[in-house]
């Protein structure tokens, strides 16, 4: 059996362990630029604030419902999400931290009443670091995913699920009748590996609910859709296909994006911003072993301000052969900027995209992100290109030392842009780094 | 001497920097002590640290806790894995905010209920534990570090 652990509205509840007067409270965490809200609490979700919806579309909301906003603190996080791996390796034998905030565990072999099993953990975590969480079992990774998704929501939406599944679910402890009711009663598209294109297609072709993609028939799924989705389909059927570690299926594209606090009129703006995507981006595609043979650069003023004129750029730039290197995907995107940028407008959002995304074997070492979580876990290999060498370095020390550590050369320019600063920097509401910084801890009354 | 930090690495003072570190070659029968990776020096986080996952820092602020040797300013190691009992210093979350607190149980016997509540140095007012303000442990104080440096030199 296999078991994923995540934390319930991670960033928020991260926030809420310092500031316990949060609690109960509407809150959303503003991504760093602070344009957009990328967590939510649940109050927070039942004023209806939407996840990435513009900070401004809700600013409203803090006179006239006490909505609480504060800015991204991934220092915060990063050592809180740690401490809760650390916690939850304590449980079995293997963990494979699959997000800051999720992890699975391997159950193969324990004999544990799970249940009883879950309850503990999650409440070691609760009383060792403030965290909620949700935890969810099944014999497949897909399965143990949407056990979590389950008692997630049986837990937040009371009705919805069997009272007894919330906070912890065992699909291995469920009688088959039982479990189709779930799956009957389950959005095709909380399904783990089903986006949104592919949950739009299936629902026009009448596959609404879980249990209605599992009596699906194998080969139409695979002639209409991927091998990924049978592979899915195997899964949710019980047939293990993904073990520990084994990575997720490939994205097909790598897209970093964001809205901008304050919009940018300049072209160094918008290339400072787009070169900045773009390494990330780069990093994300080496973290998955891959190489892009295109980047797409999009950037665009905002729909929502009716009063400014609109103008909306977007570009894909073919690669002469595919590549993981920063330098060669920022310089593409920059030209890319450079030949579409129109000056005049107030661009609100850019964005940078990678396509056309293939593997490359065991030539670019894939890095072990939680390296200092999990003992064990072996070196990366290094890679014998020099420049994938460079590259595997530069990751391993921003992950390490923190974002932006290490950058090249041209994503730390130096520029006269005044409104670039702005970009960089606005955090205007960030909390105490809390557990990292020495002269942030939390002050206590005594 | 100038200041205490003529001394802060124990190198005597007024001499053209520090002196280089040279490599020690000490031949030995019984071996080089220090190359024993099974002896470790004192390390403060293995000694006071029980938890290190559950283990959190905090900056006391005020003078209520004296009594406790808390003093403004100092830091305190606060252990979420222990649960806290009588006469506990604890982190206590009180009208959504922490605040450092004894516990004390008083009052049991002849059928009446135990009560708790969280005491500060005289004369600030305990506060009663009732079912409509219940206690939340945040934490329980485990060391309290003072620095006895002063201004900058301060951690």
């Amino acid at each position: 059996m296999y078991a994923l652990i995540d934390g319930n509205n991670f960033y928020v509840s991260c926030e809420r362990v310092f500031a316990p007067r949060l609690v109960g409270r509407p809150v959303v965490v503003l991504s760093s630029n602070d344009g957009a809200c990328i967590a939510r609490s649940n109050e927070a979700k039942d004023l209806g604030v939407k996840m990435a919806q513009p900070w401004f579309q809700v600013r409203h909301l803090e006179k006239t419902a006490g909505l609480v906003a504060v800015s991204a603190n991934h220092e915060l996080y990063g050592d809180m999400s740690a401490r809760m791996m650390a916690i939850e390796a304590r449980y079995a034998p293997r963990q494979e931290v699959y997000s800051i905030d999720e992890s699975f565990l391997d159950f193969d072999g324990v004999r544990d009443d799970l249940v009883a099993t879950g309850r503990h953990m999650r409440a070691t975590i609760l009383k060792e670091t403030g965290l909620p969480t949700s935890v969810g079992f099944g014999a497949t990774k897909t399965l143990a995913k949407l056990a979590n998704n389950i008692a997630k929501t049986a837990d937040r939406a009371p009705g919805s699920y069997p009272a007894q599944l919330a906070q912890v679910c065992d699909f291995g402890r469920l009688a088959r009748g039982e479990l189709e009711a779930l799956f009957a009663a389950t959005d095709v598209g909380a399904v783990w590996g089903v986006g949104r294109k592919t949950t739009a297609r299936l629902k026009a072709g009448g596959v609404h609910t879980v249990l209605d993609l599992m009596r699906a028939d194998v080969t139409t799924l695979r002639r209409q859709f991927s091998v990924v989705l049978e592979k899915t389909l195997r899964e949710l059927h019980g047939t293990s296909c993904m073990a520990l570690d084994d990575a997720p299926p490939t994205r097909q594209q790598i897209l970093v994006s964001r809205s901008f606090g304050t919009p940018i009129t300049h072209v160094d703006g918008i290339l400072e911003a787009v070169s900045e995507f773009a390494s990330r981006a780069a990093e994300r595609l080496r973290q998955q072993g891959s190489v892009a043979g295109a980047i797409g650069v999009y950037f665009m003023t905002s729909p929502f301000r009716t009063n400014d004129r609109q103008h909306s750029a977007n570009v894909t730039v073919p690669l002469p052969r595919p590549t993981g290197d920063t330098a060669v995907l920022m310089r593409a995107a920059e030209m890319a900027v450079r030949t579409q940028f129109r000056a005049g407008f107030r661009y609100a959002k850019a964005g940078a995209i990678l396509s056309d995304i293939q593997g490359i074997g065991h030539e670019q070492g894939e890095l072990d992100l939680f390296a200092a979580a999990a003992e064990a876990a072996p070196p990366a290999p290094v890679p014998a290109d020099p420049r994938a060498r460079l590259m595997t370095a530069m990751d391993a020390l921003n992950n390490r030392f923190g974002r932006d550590s290490v950058r090249l050369g041209s994503t730390a320019v130096a520029t006269n842009g005044a409104e670039i600063a702005v970009w960089a920097t606005r955090q205007e509401r960030r909390s105490p780094r809390y557990t990292t910084r020495w002269d942030e801890m939390p002050v206590v009354r005594a | 001497m100038d200041s205490p930090d003529d001394f802060a690495d124990g190198a005597p003072a007024g001499r053209d920097g520090p002196a280089a570190p040279t490599v020690r070659r000490t031949s030995s029968a019984f071996g080089a002590p220090g190359a024993d990776s099974t002896v470790r020096r004192h390390d403060l986080n293995d000694v006071f640290i029980r938890h290190q996952d559950a283990t959190f820092l905090m900056r006391a602020a005020g003078d209520d806790m004296r009594g406790a040797g808390i003093a403004d300013g100092d830091t305190l190691l606060v252990d979420r894995a222990l649960t806290a009992g009588h006469g506990s210093v604890i982190i206590a979350v009180i009208e959504g905010e922490l605040r450092c607190r004894r516990l004390e149980r008083a009052g049991a016997g002849r059928g009446r209920r135990a009560t708790l509540r969280l005491v500060a140095d005289e004369p600030v007012a305990p506060i009663e534990i009732t079912d409509d303000a219940p206690l939340e442990v945040w934490g329980v104080v485990t060391t309290v570090i003072k620095s006895l440096l002063q201004g900058a030199n301060r951690p």
